[in-house]
């Protein structure tokens, strides 16, 4: 991905988004975006004739999560929904192989790569860190993953600045949001209810595209507009999360008895890590058919929150629920750091509003906090 | 590759409605080949043909719930060298165990005109509390992919990968918005085996359990999220005593909240 100089910012001319987006397709895209259905917001394949819904907001809270429409026309006056991109980019289900016995021996045939090329449309900030994030792990290194980087390579993003986070959303305190910082090809900014979009490029395949699209370079006062929202959404987050320390800490509090206390409501049913958009934990499962001439392996998203995660010779090494949400957590927001360089989280709050019961992570981080603020110092 | 003989496969019942052998019917695409790798020696649903045992892989539905039946299944076993027991009634005494709440006689005598002809036990009471059981299959009914794969498994030697993590994995996996969270419908999936595909919340249905209790199911944080979504104690006697009321963690919650 080129990148291009900082982008000239525009006002998309009439009809806005729809132009914009067929013109996505016909540079060769699929395009996925926001959809309502079963009264989330998912991800899915939108249909040429297809518009993004209009005047949907969305209350989230510790396990709750409602759509209210019918407010305006606006496009993206929410936050993210239960879905993640993870969807596409790392299926929940995917084939790897095909294994057949003949005469000659054993065939492997390797899954072919689909050759979709996708537009993502409506992508916030805070999943373009948790790409960025994927994009760190599968792309290079240890990890790297073939199909990962198949799927990747296709991937257009257009983006969308969040000016109305939920009740959930802790992006400020994870310097990922809710301004989009890079990691996109084209980002948007609503600067009206239904009204003008702002566009900018942030490569070369995205500046060619808008090039194509009726728009005039925005005038001051739109560019004002634009930071009064940004400005208003920095101050609306719902939530919020000290980070200083906060790796030291959780390792620190290892033994905390919060731990207990949070598996007296943890359900281990695993939501948390199926809706966070940088877990990214899998497993494989072999299949076979009758005669055993066929076999089929499979990679399925897997969660730290199961007893056969954690199985090795001999049993489940976190057979107790507090080890696994410790586990989760401490991984998510410490020992990810000295494997990756960062944090595992970047705030989106899905862990807190697709928890059935509501474990708020940033709560269960602040009471840890106080209760190490309270404990004599273990350090001497 | 000389002739071999086809290994045997035997299909018992014991309480139950049938549905669990009847979802080996229901895999028509699969059954020409199922019957083309083992012998089918016993399974009444499928044919009046019956060969004496012992049988390579007997497949045993329903519950315990007569002296005459906690008889037959020791000879059954003796007679199977690898014995699974297949859905909810045999994995958990199935919806006949309510009985085990009260006094079978009592139940008869309001059911039966002539109670003193009934001779029934105390408790309906899963394989595994009986014999040794090799496998077991959760699921009201099982599901027919599962009892392919069993079979496939089986044939070939290799271990059967079931998951026992929580049916919120296959909700996830599927894409289904959580039907607790984004419309307030209680659900048991957090508390509930996998196995089915999350097929309920899938139709906007909460869970319904039929795959009995998960490896760790926190039923009190689930009640207590159910509490607060507007259940009551009933409504929660009543979610947790369905198909698999005899399994211990679903009937231990059910009793916290029955109100006598």
């Amino acid at each position: 991905m080129e990148t291009a100089p900082p982008g000239i910012r525009y006002v998309l001319g009439d009809p806005g988004l729809p132009r914009l987006i067929e013109a996505v397709r016909g540079a060769g895209y699929r395009v996925a975006g926001p959809k309502v259905r079963d009264g989330a917001l998912c991800y899915e394949e939108l249909d040429p004739a297809e518009a993004l819904p209009r005047g949907i907001r969305d209350e989230q809270g510790p396990g709750r999560y409602r759509l209210k429409s019918g407010h305006d026309a606006s496009l993206f006056a929410q936050a993210v929904g239960p879905q993640s991109w993870k969807r596409y980019l790392s299926p929940p289900e995917q084939r790897l192989f095909v294994a057949r016995k003949d005469g000659s021996g054993l065939r492997i045939e390797p899954e072919a790569a689909d050759a979709s090329r996708w537009a993502f449309v409506g992508v916030r900030p805070c999943d373009l860190a948790a790409i960025r994030l994927r994009d760190k792990v599968f792309l290079d290194g240890a990890s790297a993953d073939p199909a990962y980087r198949a799927v990747r390579k296709g991937i257009l993003v257009v983006a969308v600045q969040c000016t109305a986070p939920a009740g959930t959303c802790f992006c400020l305190s994870m310097g990922t949001g809710p301004r989009a910082a890079g990691g996109f090809d084209l980002l948007l900014t609503e600067i009206g209810e239904g009204g003008p979009l702002l566009v900018e490029a942030g490569t070369s395949e995205g500046e060619a595209i808008l090039r194509t699209v009726p728009r005039s370079e925005a005038a001051p006062g739109d560019l004002a507009e634009a930071e009064r929202r940004m400005e208003r959404a920095e101050r609306s987050m719902g939530r919020s999360l000290e980070t200083a320390g906060l790796a030291e800490l959780l390792l620190r509090r290892s033994e905390s008895p919060r731990w207990e206390e949070i598996a007296g409501r943890c359900l281990a049913c695993g939501n948390c890590t199926m809706a966070c958009p940088t877990c990214f934990c899998t497993t494989v499962e072999d299949i076979s058919d009758l005669t055993g001439s066929t076999a089929e392996r499979w990679r399925r998203w897997d969660s730290c929150f199961t007893l056969a995660f954690s199985y090795i010779h001999g049993g489940s090494v976190r057979r107790a629920v507090p080890a696994r949400y410790r586990q989760w957590m401490t991984h998510k927001l410490a020992t990810w750091t000295a494997q990756f360089g960062e944090s595992g989280c970047v705030g989106c709050g899905r862990c807190i509003t697709w928890c059935p019961a509501g474990i708020d992570l940033t709560e269960e981080a602040r009471a840890l906090r106080e209760a190490d603020g309270a404990a004599p110092s273990p350090r001497t | 590759m000389g002739e071999r003989k086809k290994p045997t496969l035997a299909v018992f019942k014991f309480a139950s409605c049938d549905g669990c052998q009847l979802s080996l019917l229901d895999c028509e695409d699969e059954l020409l080949a199922v019957a083309a790798e083992v012998e089918i020696a016993n399974f009444l649903e499928a044919s009046r043909a019956v060969a004496k045992g012992p049988y390579d892989l007997t497949l045993v539905e329903g519950s315990i719930t007569t002296p005459h039946d906690a008889e037959r299944i020791h000879q059954i076993r003796r007679v199977s060298k690898t014995l699974v027991a297949i859905g909810a009634c045999a994995t958990a005494g199935g919806v006949q165990a309510l009985r085990n709440t009260g006094d079978v006689s009592d139940f008869a005598k309001i059911v039966y005109a002539s109670p003193q002809y009934i001779e029934t036990l105390g408790k309906s009471t899963p394989i595994v509390d009986h014999v040794f059981v090799d496998f077991e299959l959760r699921g009201c009914p099982v599901r027919k992919e599962q009892l392919v794969g069993l079979l496939g498994a089986w044939l070939n030697g290799r271990a059967l990968e079931v998951s026992s993590a929580s049916v919120c994995l296959e909700c996830k996996r599927r894409g289904t918005p959580c039907v607790m969270v984004a419309a307030g419908t209680p659900c048991l999936g957090p508390v509930t085996h996998a196995g089915c595909g999350a097929l309920c919340p899938s139709f906007r249905r909460g869970c319904y359990g039929c795959f009995g209790p998960m490896e760790s199911p926190n039923t009190a944080s689930l009640a207590a999220v159910w509490t607060s979504l507007g259940a009551t104690g009933p409504d929660l006697v009543r979610a947790f005593r369905s198909f698999n009321a005899g399994a211990e963690p679903f009937r231990r919650e059910s009793e916290v909240h029955e109100q006598r």
